[in-house]
């Protein structure tokens, strides 16, 4: 049917001067033009990672051709496949065990710090709510390289040195500003009238916050961490500056640093896919949850996408 | 706070001179303010000691001195015992007779602005169609469009890095319509840099620009059009305005991390005739040359001040007018 309207249009188009005016003058003609543009987008969007995808189940040891489908690469393989491969196995686990530690440590502090700037008025948090949003677009390379020389300079963290700890301690940096701006958007919009009805009706300060506001700002700290989560799994300069060797080396390290060498094959595919995979789930469920949370306000299913997303 | 007692008027010695009239009240006790401060105090410590702090170290070691025999630097925290040794270094580096940062600084500039531009010509159309016209299937195209969000950058690199093999996809169909097929994508090509910038960056430029447009009322749109003006002159004359913030904001959030890419340029080039300037940082960070691998990043940093500045201010001002 959609194609039988589109060469109608085409026609109408080849014909008289009368019918080509008529149909730009028609303001609510679909917009061919832009839709087969939207389409193409997509495509190039989207088809290299169903190609890459693809080549995670070849049976061949190529990047470039497909030679069949096998689970070689993700298990089958003794020696080379992700499962068996104690580097690749092992990044696996580093990139869960890191986005948790990060997610478990920058989502409360990034709560509290929203809740806490939001209504202590002053100098001081606002300039600290400045910084804050400074770490959300400062370039990652720019702060990456200050932590390196952190912890690999600086008298008293330079002990700790580069590995796990100083991934988690960047990471956490680079990610509280998802909850601190997310959550204090929400309390602008709820407004102040909650907790001054709950102060009048008796409630203290920490009743108030736990009571009160906590419930509401759910969806907001769900969706933020989801985000923080997600974003380290998906995060590569800071966990590329301050891992230390490989046993502290994410996925995303791994690729880069194998590809890199020279020594890149469908195993690197097979560790892409299920890095992909942890991020789907985990924005399926986010998707999912927020859904749960926001049920009987009038939140539609585009909205908690964006929202998921951080684009809200 | 009413039934406290009106403070006792200071007495006439005590008064502060300059200020007169005005008596010095002393602020009644907050338990509230307290407890905000207290919640806010984690995060603010962390914001102290784990960036501020880190940028101070690397201004102490960009300013710092080399030690000679360890070929280590040494990070110098008074400002008043500054050596500009590295400063001057990068300085010759960047604008003297064998200046090789130069070249590289003013094709991170050309590649930057190829990238963002391409992508925002893309990103415009894309994210336009969907926030307007895209009806009961709005769902479904914003799935497919933040879909890349949820991808791995090294995944969609790695899908790239598959397609462009010399005996990959992209040869396979162009030799197929007759177009060569022997093409070396990956062997060093500033084009190939650029797209690849370009793919990485675009779906967060296209999320902003879409939730930017989402929020445009269609009945502005209508009424430019109800006063007689054409499609194209409806488009300049209201819909291009109402998208410049979001348009700004999005070339920011796509610029911004661009310039401290290093590893698209690693990963389908490689060569160095296509370093950018997070290729020369991320190669300086071994141990004789850290303090100018710092000293550069502070002038990146600082170059950068102005448009992420005006980035803070402009979220700043969106979430109180929606307040």
């Amino acid at each position: 049917m959609t194609t039988a309207t589109a060469s109608k249009t085409k026609v109408s188009i080849a014909g008289t001067t009368g019918a080509r005016r008529r149909l730009f003058r028609n303001p609510w003609r679909r917009p061919w033009f832009l839709e087969g543009f939207t389409w193409l987008y997509l495509i190039w969007s989207l088809a290299p990672i169903a190609v890459a995808v693809l080549f995670s189940f070849n049976n061949g040891k190529s990047q470039a051709t497909y030679q069949g489908l096998s689970m070689r690469w993700y298990y089958t393989d003794k020696v080379n496949s992700v499962w068996h491969d104690p580097v690749l196995r092992g990044a696996v686990f580093e990139t869960l065990k890191l986005s948790a530690w990060t997610t478990l440590i920058a989502v409360p502090i990034g709560v509290a710090f929203a809740l806490g700037i939001n209504r202590w008025r002053g100098k001081i948090p606002s300039t600290f709510n400045f910084v804050m949003i400074l770490s959300f677009v400062v370039p990652e390379l720019i702060f990456g390289v200050a932590m390196f020389f952190v912890f690999t300079q600086l008298p008293g963290l330079k002990s700790l040195g580069l590995g796990n700890v100083a991934e988690v301690l960047g990471l956490v940096t680079w990610n509280v500003s998802w909850p601190a701006i997310i959550v204090q958007a929400r309390l602008v919009t709820l407004g102040k009238q909650y907790e001054e009805a709950a102060a009048d009706l008796g409630a203290t300060q920490f009743q108030t916050i736990r009571r009160v506001l906590l419930p509401m700002l759910v969806p907001a700290i769900f969706a933020s961490a989801i985000l923080v989560f997600s974003g380290v799994v998906d995060d590569f300069v800071i966990v590329d500056l301050l891992s230390s060797n490989a046993s502290t080396q994410p996925m995303s390290v791994i690729i880069y640093s194998t590809q890199h060498g020279g020594n890149g094959g469908p195993a690197l595919n097979a560790l892409a896919t299920i890095m992909l995979a942890i991020s789907f789930v985990a924005a399926g469920l986010g998707f999912l949850g927020y859904r749960l949370m926001t049920r009987g306000q009038r939140i539609g299913g585009q909205q908690a996408l964006t929202a998921i997303a951080g684009a809200d | 706070m009413a039934t406290q007692a009106p403070p006792e008027p200071p007495a006439a010695g005590t008064a502060k001179p300059g200020r007169p009239g005005r008596r010095h009240e002393p602020k009644p006790f907050q338990p509230n303010k307290v407890f905000w401060i207290a919640l806010a105090a984690p995060g603010i410590l962390w914001l102290i000691f784990l960036f501020i702090v880190p940028f101070y170290a690397m201004l102490a070691i960009g300013e710092g001195k080399l030690d000679r025999q360890t070929e280590s630097p040494v990070a110098v925290y008074n400002p008043f015992t500054w050596s500009s040794a590295n400063l001057s270094n990068v300085w010759h580096d960047l604008f003297g007779s064998g200046a090789f940062v130069g070249d590289i600084a003013l094709r991170t500039i050309w590649y930057v602005a190829i990238a963002s531009l391409l992508s925002l010509v893309i990103a415009y159309p894309a994210a336009y169609f969907v926030a307007r016209f895209a009806g009961r299937r709005k769902g479904f195209f914003l799935l497919l469009l933040v879909a890349p969000f949820w991808i791995s950058y090294m995944m969609r690199m790695l899908a790239w890095i598959d397609l462009l093999q010399t005996n990959g996809y992209i040869n396979k169909v162009l030799s197929w319509v007759g177009l060569g097929g022997s093409h070396d994508w990956l062997g060093g090509h500033w084009y190939t840099v650029v797209l690849g910038l370009v793919y990485g960056y675009i779906p967060y430029l296209i999320l902003v620009l879409y939730a930017g447009l989402d929020r445009i009322d269609p009945s502005l749109i209508e009424a430019g059009r109800d006063l007689g003006l054409g499609r194209a002159r409806t488009f300049i004359r209201v819909t291009l305005p109402l998208s410049r913030q979001p348009i700004l904001t999005g070339m920011l959030i796509t610029v911004l991390p661009m310039l401290g890419d290093y590893y698209t340029n690693q990963l389908l080039s490689g060569a160095r005739g296509t370093a950018m300037i997070g290729n020369l940082i991320q190669g300086q960070l071994s141990i004789p040359s850290a303090g100018q691998g710092a000293i550069l990043s502070l002038i990146v940093l600082l170059v950068l001040l102005v448009p992420m500045i005006y980035y803070v201010i402009a979220t700043n001002r969106s979430s109180q007018a929606a307040s």
